[in-house]
């Protein structure tokens, strides 16, 4: 089922600029389907640059990214998300005057075949489509665990909801792989279990392969098979919890030279 | 930052009232006696602009009641091609006033797929108007056969190149040849967002209008500033007017003219052209197009993560909405049998976004009421109080309170002149008071209960709760 290598995802030497800035610097990374992995880091440290490349909305210097063999430098972010590769923002980007359902059937887009004709016709195949879009919209919406706000205008909905519809709406596009960034920000700790066993469920139920950032230790540590830690746009550690934990280039990371040398 | 809750639309005594009126047969009777009496006013007073006004807003009151949609649609028909005929061809001017709001709404909708629904805000709307009323103009008229010809000097005798009935046709081809012009626009001005939009965009209004008036050398294909005339209409069938003669005559007083029928047949064109747009775009909005449209306004950067392709929707968006334009452009010009560069001015473009948003950006019954309004102001209720000023002017009148003589009022102080100002006065005191337009459009609510064959589990969660059961209030057309 998985690529060449035998890995979902496989990054070479990924690299974007910003003028004379380096956010990601020679990136390599590589994740297993069916695997939940986190990536954790400073701020600053080119994280979500690195999502952002890797969803087509940065188009990269130089490197490689290649998704089940194939590679998805060059191609625009629509064409990666039709891909199956699906994602959610760091500061939640719902469509705010459109209603939870709405949000979640617009992530269906890549999804639906419905051409212009049929919908001018509102031909039979149409109209079932849109039902069925519909119905899963619904129950999308009621597996992320929101329930009776599908006619709500996602704007008016609490912060935590909010990110559940975000991933609703990403789990629309029936993604393989699917990229958090941030998802339990701003959450509860209640509101923040309740996203590590969906995350969870979303892996073991729906097959869907994860990528976090987050900065939750708790939820890093608890979820995550592999951890990978960046540093000025660079991979500098990676292994599983306890490894990363002990690692001094991480502590280092994280609270400086003079805080390691005193820790 | 957002519209208020639509709780908030009524004042609690104005629920009451709607209340009230909504209650059992009382919406149908009451709309029926409205309507009747508005009727029978117009009937009376052929002249009166608020008899007018009354039998107008009869259709809004359809509209805002709580009805069968059938008996709505039956109504609305009934209004529109029983009664308004009548109505119109005893006092012509109300064909024309029905034919311009028809004309606006359709242009005032297309708009709004650009501007309501995708968000790309479109200053050089007009252009695809004009480009559907000079491929009309060119092919309608002797202007084949003129081309070598000096503006102005057309031999006698000089035949048409296209029969009259090719109208039809043209309409169709119209609406291709704007599409066209809506992508050739749309390609440069993907990158751009908000203001720069704006300005090029209304650059492109321009260009075409200069185009219109300067294509008459090297090959005079406008005619330049004269503007072409005539142009054909299609041909009315002769048998069928004799029989609506029959039927008309003694209803509307005196034997039917056939410029007329002509004025009744351009107001029944455009009366379907709307009501095809309304269907289209509803049909659009109400698809994983028009979801992706919005998905654009809302938050461009999303969408495309979402897998919205933007490029492709957003000239899907200019295209549609140019395609209106240009079927309405055709009809324009054989309605008026003459078209001149004057007509597709920058103010045209803002007519037609001042309709959009002071209807309600994206809302469809409000660029509908918006039309109705804006035109009507502009040529019934402003008109006819510029008039009644220049009336006081030639009379020995004084103004109130302070006892000065209309009369002796300078002329540059002339009410008659401020007509555009109170147009602006209402304009701003309307978006103050509802910034989100007349009818703010509401997002369609859609079925929250699943099938019951294919949810068990439903049950367990109990939501027949009173927030959820909204049901779809999809609206009626008109």
């Amino acid at each position: 089922m998985a690529g060449s290598n035998g890995s979902l995802l496989r990054i070479q030497g990924l690299t974007k600029r910003f003028g004379g800035l380096v956010a990601v610097n020679g990136m390599e990374y590589q994740q297993e389907e069916g695997s939940i992995c986190s990536i954790i880091g400073p701020n600053g440290a080119g994280k979500t640059t690195f999502f952002n490349t890797l969803t087509g909305l940065y188009r990269p210097e130089a490197g490689e990214i290649r998704f089940h063999g194939r590679n998805l430098v060059g191609l625009r972010p629509d064409q990666i998300a039709a891909r199956q590769v699906a994602r959610t923002f760091q500061n939640i980007r719902l469509f705010g005057s459109m209603t939870v359902l709405e949000n979640i059937m617009v992530g269906m887009h890549t999804r639906l075949r419905q051409n212009p004709l049929a919908v001018l016709l509102r031909s039979a195949h149409f109209r079932s489509e849109e039902e069925e879009a519909h119905q899963r919209a619904m129950e999308l919406m009621e597996y992320v665990g929101l329930k009776g706000v599908g006619n709500e205008l996602a704007n008016n909905l609490p912060y935590g909801d909010q990110r559940r519809v975000e991933i609703a709406r990403a789990l629309a596009a029936q993604p393989r792989l699917l990229l958090l960034d941030e998802p339990t920000a701003g959450m509860n700790p209640r509101e923040t279990d309740e996203a590590i066993a969906l995350f969870r469920r979303l892996r073991d139920e729906l097959g869907v392969t994860l990528l976090l950032i987050e900065h939750d230790m708790r939820v890093v540590m608890s979820i995550s098979d592999r951890i990978t830690v960046m540093d000025y746009g660079q991979k500098i550690a990676e292994g599983v919890a306890d490894e990363i934990r002990a690692n001094p280039q991480v502590i280092e990371a994280y609270l400086g030279r003079e805080g390691a040398g005193a820790a | 930052m957002t519209a208020p809750p639509p709780a908030h639309r009524f004042t609690r005594l104005g629920r009451l009232v709607m209340d009230r009126l909504n209650a059992g047969i009382t919406p149908y009777v009451v709309s029926m006696l409205y309507l009747g009496l508005g009727t029978a006013l117009v009937y009376a007073n052929p002249r009166s602009l608020l008899a007018f006004l009354c039998f107008l807003s009869s259709a809004l009151l359809i509209y805002s009641l709580d009805m069968d949609r059938r008996a709505k649609i039956g109504l609305g028909v009934v209004i529109t091609v029983v009664l308004m005929p009548v109505i119109g061809i005893r006092n012509i001017s109300y064909l024309e006033v029905i034919f311009q709001i028809s004309v606006f709404a359709a242009l005032g909708l297309g708009l709004n797929i650009v501007v309501g629904f995708a968000g790309l805000l479109d200053l050089g709307y007009v252009a695809f108007y004009a480009v559907g009323a000079y491929l009309w103009a060119f092919f309608g008229s002797q202007q084949m056969f003129l081309l070598h010809e000096i503006p102005g000097t057309a031999p006698a005798g000089t035949p048409f190149f296209l029969p009259p009935d090719t109208f039809y046709l043209f309409v169709i081809a119209a609406v291709i040849v704007a599409a066209l012009a809506g992508i050739l626009l749309g390609l440069p001005v993907l990158r751009l967002r908000g203001d720069y939009l704006a300005i090029v965009t209304l650059g492109f209004g321009e260009v075409i209008r200069v185009l219109a008036n300067n294509l008459d050398k090297p090959l005079n294909l406008t005619n330049g500033p004269q503007g072409i005339s005539p142009i054909q209409r299609p041909t009315l069938p002769g048998p069928l007017l004799d029989m609506l003669r029959g039927i008309l005559d003694p209803l509307v007083g005196h034997p039917v003219s056939d410029a007329e029928f002509y004025n009744l047949f351009f107001y029944l064109v455009a009366l379907v052209f709307v009501v095809l747009v309304i269907v289209v775009v509803r049909r659009l909005d109400d698809s994983k197009i028009g979801r992706a449209w919005t998905a654009i306004r809302e938050d461009e950067l999303a969408a495309v993560a979402m897998g919205v392709p933007l490029v492709r929707m957003k000239l899907g968006a200019f295209a549609a909405g140019a395609s209106f334009a240009g079927a309405m452009g055709v009809l324009f010009a054989a309605s008026r049998t003459f078209v001149s560069p004057e007509s597709f001015s920058f103010m045209q473009s803002i007519g037609v976004l001042t309709i959009v948003i002071l209807g309600g950006l994206g809302s469809i019954p409000g660029v509908i009421l918006g039309a109705a309004v804006v035109t009507i102001l502009n040529l019934q209720v402003l008109q006819g109080l510029s008039l009644y000023l220049s009336e006081l002017r030639q009379s020995d009148a004084v103004i109130p309170l302070i006892n000065f003589p209309w009369r002796n009022l300078s002329n540059q102080l002339d009410p008659a002149k401020y007509q555009r100002m109170l147009f602006g006065l209402i304009l701003i005191i309307m978006m103050i008071y509802r910034p989100a337009g007349l009818i703010p459009a509401a997002r369609r609510k859609r079925e929250l209960q699943k099938h019951p064959e294919d949810e068990v589990g439903a049950a367990a969660g109990g939501d027949t709760g009173a927030s959820s059961a909204e049901r779809g209030a999809s609206h009626g057309g008109k």
